[in-house]
């Protein structure tokens, strides 16, 4: 709303407005990095530990076997897709638990995206909400974009 | 050799790999994806599978750092990455058409020149520039800790910035690489941000592109997990290292790193652009 007016305000209160919004921005830019920030950090933390855990069960089981990879032979389809992956984590499959991980690291800057969009509005920031949903667009059409 | 042997070697060449991406923006894949298929001998595709989820842990973990500290600034990253997805989109729809072999050879030229630009200091004069009027109204400027203090900072010519980042979105879909370097040099050769702010945002921007094509290649069978295992922890690591490191080093040296990289990144596209692998 305060944005609104200081545009269209050209009288001298608009030089004041202006300065308000301004302080008023850095609070809230500092907030929302640190928010951020922290989003970032438990995102990150959060799969690290998945990845960890799936990693002891996988080693533990197949650490002595020869490690293959010269030639690609695809994952077995049940690593390909969210429910497989969930499936087989449920079923303390080292591979399954690591692939879960996985998952979490590719949502977190997704989740970022998503979060600014909220932290922009709190900032009546509309300019940069639309930036934001544009980009989560983008995003999104090519995920779902991509599995057809 | 056995998987625990083969884990404990990924996972240390990741954590340099993380430290690499973490200080020059330009993530993890630039040293990966040539250390897993020359040395270790690991097919392309898992390869690439790896060092995408090596770009989003080295995106994500330095970035919680970069912004907390007020390196990375979240309104460029927010503003240019309509353009690298834009860009992306559409790489990914003109991969069909065009020859990626010529594509490769012209980036790998362009990253060899400005690679010898980016080794430049900026001059009093250009630091000290009036704000461009469009970057005024994005609010684009900011600033950030320097070693002597806070230091603020003008953006300039920002439609040649987005355009850049433009480019740098469709290189990303048409050769399936994180394209850090051009975002790096777009902001700090065309918009005059400071290097630490161009690295750092970099930084902070690379995960969403990466994330957008992980869903593809998790899709298409690519990334697998005990090959991932290592590289993610590994890279999440030196990661976490390399922001240590940022935050006291003299751009003078994170330049002179940054372009040793980019000259050997631009070899490499030369190489794989010249013999058809790609």
């Amino acid at each position: 709303m305060r944005d609104e007016r200081a545009r269209t305000d050209k009288t001298t209160t608009d030089k004041q407005m202006t300065d308000n919004r301004m302080t008023d921005k850095k609070m809230t830019d500092k907030r929302i990095e640190n928010i951020l920030g922290n989003l970032l950090r438990v995102g990150v933390g959060l799969s690290a530990v998945i990845v960890l855990c799936g990693a002891a069960i996988y080693l533990a089981r197949h650490g002595h076997a020869p490690a293959t990879y010269r030639v690609f032979q695809g994952e077995p389809s049940d690593l390909h897709s969210v429910h497989g992956i969930v499936r087989d984590a449920m079923h303390l499959n080292g591979r399954g638990i690591i692939q879960l991980g996985l998952l979490f690291l590719i949502a977190t800057p997704v989740a970022r995206v998503i979060f600014s969009i909220w932290g922009f509005a709190a900032e009546h920031d509309l300019m940069y909400v639309v930036f934001t949903v544009t980009v989560l667009a983008i995003l999104i059409f090519s995920l779902v974009g991509s599995q057809m | 050799m056995n998987i625990l042997e083969f884990t404990a070697l990924v996972f240390l060449g990741s954590v340099i790999a993380g430290l690499l991406g973490s200080l020059t923006g330009l993530g993890g894949g630039v040293v990966l994806v040539p250390l897993l298929t020359l040395f270790f001998k690991v097919d392309i595709r898992y390869a690439i599978g790896a060092s995408l989820v090596s770009v989003i842990a080295t995106s994500s973990g330095a970035a919680a750092a970069y912004v907390k500290e007020g390196f990375s600034n979240i309104r460029i990253g927010m503003f240019l990455e309509i353009a690298t997805t834009l860009g992306a989109l559409s790489g990914a729809f003109l991969a069909v058409w065009i020859p990626t072999n010529a594509i490769a050879i012209i980036f790998g030229l362009m990253l060899l020149i400005s690679a010898f630009l980016s080794r430049k200091p900026r001059s009093p004069a250009e630091r000290s520039a009036s704000p461009d009027p469009l970057a005024t109204r994005l609010r684009l400027n900011g600033s950030f800790p320097d070693l002597e203090g806070t230091r603020s900072y003008n953006v300039q010519r920002v439609p040649a910035g987005f355009g850049i980042m433009l480019g740098a979105g469709a290189l990303s879909g048409l050769l399936g690489i994180g394209s850090g370097a051009l975002k790096v040099l777009a902001m700090d050769q065309a918009m005059r941000i400071p290097f630490k702010v161009s690295t750092t945002t970099s930084n902070f921007m690379i995960g969403v592109t990466a994330a957008a094509s992980a869903g593809v290649y998790l899709h298409r069978g690519y990334i697998d997990p005990g090959l991932s295992m290592p590289v993610m922890l590994g890279v999440l690591a030196g990661s976490l290292v390399g922001t240590r490191i940022l935050v006291k080093a003299e751009t003078k040296w994170l330049r002179l790193v940054f372009s040793t990289v980019i000259v050997l990144l631009g070899i490499e596209m030369l190489y794989k652009g010249l013999s058809g692998r790609l």
